[in-house]
């Protein structure tokens, strides 16, 4: 089947099988390899994406659910001349990631969060963040760079 | 030539000095935009995906294998199972770790022929032009298998009622002893005022890197050669043991790590995916690739931990500890992997702690389960022994009446005895483990915490507190080489570095370590820009790929630093001396009387006689006027052997509250001081300590493999096993102390594990703190509500 959909600004147009997952579509179709994949029970949060306009797991969408719709992944986030979006500067300065694996998720979660709740409490950044998964940070840096993020509004 | 030299020159920011900066990580940028390659993301053209059909038994007997209609299948291009493949292999999968002359080695390879022996063994392989087509044909393909007893616990192991590999006539693999004079054991027992003796399970633990293995093997069909991208830890090792187990000469292999996920050792490892990618890339003669989904993570990536620990303990009437007796039960699983065996061994050396014990004695015991495979993870054996010494010095100044803080400040090593020759025979380099008791004491409000848990016990509060003290030590700076030979490890521990000045003065520096997450790029560019007077920014870190860094011993055992660091440092100061030699013929000045500082060479009492670095790096590389007999450019390389391993520590302190009718603990506050020596780039270094401290908080709380008693794995998902989210954890409270290692010229020690050795003792000690009234002296590991509740419900009081 064809779906078609904005992403990162630009117009996608592909034919993919009905089993096609949106991360899958994103990879595979679009060649955006920076949402990952980590798990195949929802759990890990590392496809993260903005679809139409709030934070979503890219593995729990058909891309034909997407079909028409409008997508952010980690590659639309900083400006084109290469200035990082303030999440992703607030991850850099306060050492918010290591491997990197779970960092797009994370960012995309993160700024999904700030978009409802824009001054949130530390409480509220750890429950708000609740569904992604990082093995290498222990949280405590992701937590610090969202809370900066946020001061910084 | 002389323009570009001048715009070198000209190029002549201040320098300052960056070591003990926390320099923001060069790696950030293209992992924070999307930019950074993991081996998944990799497109090669014309590339074909492999899927595993896996035993759904622990232990099973292959009768036969069907793939008939999974071989017909849309896009299939292959089906394989074991027995197919016998021919290709050259070895089998290895082992680089034979402990003892007659340790026990089933031969396996990478495809089970005859036998699956854990859930989740690889019984065929389909290959096919989409992953959506291999999982189709996967499970299209028909496998009759008859069930046989399992083995699931290491006791039913060792009864050998079931033997698992016929061919060894036994389930054990071996016996180890580390055992320097029994006799002073015996003795210090017999007359000792107070003894101990405390069991302890260290459950499975899944490792849980974020990103999935993964692998890509693009053959050059006319040229024989293979370019092999792996998400490995280690792809200087893999390169060789590729070669010899799939049979290609070593020199037609490059290994390359890409981006990679995290690791925690669980990609320390030679996996049967990946010699069977480049085995079906010669056979197939087109690119293979596979990425493992996280099922598969679960049952077919190793498990860590895995052992029964007894320990003993003798001690004087004033609580001072005489001696340590340990014997451990230790869970391989169904074969060895890369060192599966001498995880132990690892930990061996550690379970007298950071204590002044004069005499020691430990066993281990290895036996082979039907159940995933154990090998290194997230401190592979030290936090093993730290939480048995650690909950046992507890339970000894229970028994005696001292306080946990007293108990520790009696048996300390003392500051002024290092190095310490230690009682296992290994020598601790340097260690004062007073101070940071003392600071996290402080941090914690110790004598608060104890004021508030009477006041709890007075008003009868469903609220208990808990206190736990974990001073722990570890092994790091993995190893000398001659040490490794005395375990009977086949390989050595060196690491190599190559320091390379470009002829505009821009620096190449390449590593043997393999970063996945740890930041080398950074921390090694502070080093060598602070040596030789430039920007960090002036520097490319090269690494990981065997053909831009060709030796290496990669990265694990929190060793990069420590060696792959000092090589770095020494490479440098080799090339600084031979920038000094044509500095000194170009001034025309004795080399002795040339001194160089901030980048510039000059004559010592003649500053205006001086030439920077930039000029030197372009004399260089023009070679219009160096000395006689020297060879134009400048470069320099260093393999790095350690004299000694480096021994980090510190003190952690947990405080839980545990609600006695619900069973519920929650972490309150958590407390780490560590000292890993001299810190390069103490942001890096906190942010290791804080994961390694959450996995140990995750182990005493939460994470556990379970499998059922027919050997199926119950946590095969992330959504059975629970791998804490920041919604389980706390911030840390972070402090640290500095006792360099004199075993490098950096005084540097290690960090990458020291947060999970230290951490899960913590946390148990103040569970059984806050427990102590109702009677519990232990509980098992994760400490769930369930556990926590039943210990109460269970107590007498």
């Amino acid at each position: 089947m064809k779906i078609s959909m904005q992403v990162n600004g630009a117009a996608q147009s592909h034919d993919v099988e009905p089993r096609t997952l949106l991360v899958q579509y994103i990879r595979e179709s679009c060649g955006l390899t920076g949402t990952n994949i980590g798990c195949d029970t929802s759990s890990c949060g590392a496809c993260t994406i903005h679809l139409d306009g709030e934070s979503a797991k890219s593995c729990t969408i058909l891309a034909a659910q997407a079909d028409g719709g409008t997508v952010t992944t980690i590659e639309g986030m900083a400006s084109a001349d290469g200035t990082l979006h303030p999440m992703q500067e607030a991850f850099r300065l306060n050492h918010g990631l290591q491997c990197g694996y779970c960092t797009p998720g994370m960012v995309m979660a993160a700024t999904g969060l700030l978009k409802e709740i824009p001054h949130p409490t530390e409480e509220e950044v750890r429950l708000g963040l609740e569904g992604n998964l990082c093995r290498c940070t222990g949280y405590h840096n992701i937590v610090k760079a969202v809370l900066a993020a946020a001061e910084q509004g | 030539m002389t323009d570009i030299l001048d715009s070198v020159l000209a190029d002549d920011a201040p320098f300052h000095g960056t070591v003990g900066q926390p320099l923001k990580r060069k790696e950030d940028p293209k992992l924070l935009t999307g930019e950074g390659k993991f081996t998944d993301d990799i497109v090669v053209a014309g590339s074909v995906q492999m899927g595993f059909v896996r035993s759904p038994y622990a232990h099973a007997r292959i009768r036969s294998i069907d793939t008939s209609d999974a071989a017909k299948a849309p896009g299939v291009v292959a089906v394989f199972t074991g027995a197919d493949l016998v021919g290709e292999w050259a070895g089998a999968m290895p082992c680089a770790w034979p402990v003892t002359a007659d340790m026990k080695n089933p031969a396996h390879y990478p495809l089970a022929v005859g036998t699956a022996t854990y859930c989740g063994d690889a019984v065929a392989v389909v290959v096919a032009e989409t992953k959506a087509q291999a999982a189709d044909a996967v499970a299209m393909v028909v496998v009759d298998y008859e069930e046989l007893s399992a083995v699931v616990g290491v006791k039913d192991a060792l009864s050998d009622r079931v033997v698992i590999h016929p061919e060894l006539g036994t389930n054990q693999s071996y016996v180890w002893d580390l055992k320097p004079d029994e006799d002073k054991v015996n003795a210090a027992f017999a007359s000792a005022a107070h003894t101990v003796k405390c069991e302890y399970v260290q459950q499975r633990l899944i490792p849980a890197a974020m990103e999935p293995r993964g692998v890509l093997v693009v053959p050059q069909p006319f040229g024989g050669e293979f370019v092999v991208y792996s998400s490995t830890q280690i792809p200087h090792i893999l390169k060789v043991m590729l070669g010899l187990t799939v049979g290609i000469p070593e020199q037609k292999l490059r290994v390359i790590a890409p981006a990679v996920g995290g690791g925690f050792g669980s990609k320390l490892n030679v996996y049967a995916e990946e010699v069977l990618a480049l085995a079906l890339a010669r056979k197939l003669r087109r690119p293979v690739r596979w990425t493992e989904t996280r099922t598969e993570n679960t049952q077919a990536t190793i498990h860590g931990r895995g052992q029964e620990q007894v320990i003993e303990l003798a001690a004087d009437a004033e609580g001072k500890i005489t001696a340590v007796r340990v014997q451990i039960l230790a869970d391989m699983g169904a074969y060895l992997q890369l060192v599966t065996p001498g995880v132990p061994l690892l930990g061996s050396f550690l379970y007298t702690g950071v204590y002044a014990v004069p005499a020691f004695s430990f066993r281990c015991t290895a036996v082979f389960t039907n159940l995933t495979p154990t090998d290194a993870y997230r401190g592979a054996g030290r936090p093993e022994a730290s939480y048995a010494i650690e909950r046992a010095v507890d339970t000894l100044a229970a028994q005696i009446g001292l306080d946990p803080a007293e108990i520790r400040r009696r048996n300390f090593i003392p500051a002024d005895a290092f190095p310490y020759p230690s009682a296992s025979g290994l020598v601790f380099d340097s260690g004062n483990y007073e101070p940071a008791l003392a600071k996290a004491l402080a941090h914690a409000d110790y004598d608060g915490l104890r004021a508030k848990q009477v006041a709890e016990k007075a008003s009868k509060s469903t609220i208990r507190t808990g206190v736990g003290i974990s001073s722990y030590f570890e092994i790091c700076g993995l190893a000398p080489s001659r040490a490794l030979a005395s375990l009977n490890y086949s390989a050595g521990g060196w690491e190599a570095a190559t320091v390379r000045v470009l002829p505009t003065c821009k620096v190449q520096v390449i590593s043997g370590a393999t970063p996945h997450g740890q930041g080398h790029e950074t921390t090694w560019s502070q080093i060598v820009a602070d040596k030789l007077g430039i920007s960090p920014d002036d520097i490319e870190v090269l690494h990981s790929d065997t053909a831009i860094s060709p030796l290496g011993l990669d990265t694990y055992g929190s060793r990069s630093l420590a060696v792959g660091g000092t090589a770095i440092w020494i490479a440098t100061d080799k090339v600084i001396a031979k920038a000094k030699a044509i500095a000194a013929h170009q001034l025309e000045a004795a080399d002795d009387d040339v001194e160089f500082a901030a980048g510039v060479f000059s004559v010592k009492g003649s500053p205006d006689r001086a030439l920077p670095l930039a000029a030197i790096a372009f004399g260089a590389f023009t070679a219009h006027n160096l000395p006689d007999g020297m060879e134009p450019n400048l470069e320099a390389h260093c393999t790095w052997d350690p004299p000694n391993f480096t021994f980090p520590f510190g003190t952690h302190i947990a405080i839980v509250e545990i609600d006695t009718e619900t069973g519920r603990t929650t972490l309150k506050k958590y407390v780490c001081v560590d000292d890993c020596g001299n810190q390069i780039n103490p942001l890096i270094v906190q942010g290791q300590i804080h994961g390694g401290v959450i996995q140990g908080i995750a182990q005493a709380l939460f994470e556990g493999v379970e499998y059922d008693d027919k050997g199926n794995l119950l946590t095969s998902t992330l959504a059975d096993y629970l791998v804490p989210s920041a919604a389980d954890v706390p911030s840390l409270i972070t402090d640290h102390t500095v006792t360099p290692s004199p075993v490098n010229p950096m005084g540097v020690k290690g960090a990458g594990e020291a947060g999970t050795i230290g951490s899960a003792p913590a946390v148990m000690n103040a569970i059984v703190d806050a427990l102590r009234d109702f009677g519990v002296n232990d509980l098992l590991m994760p400490a769930t509500p369930q556990r926590v509740w039943q210990a109460i419900s269970h107590s007498a009081n």
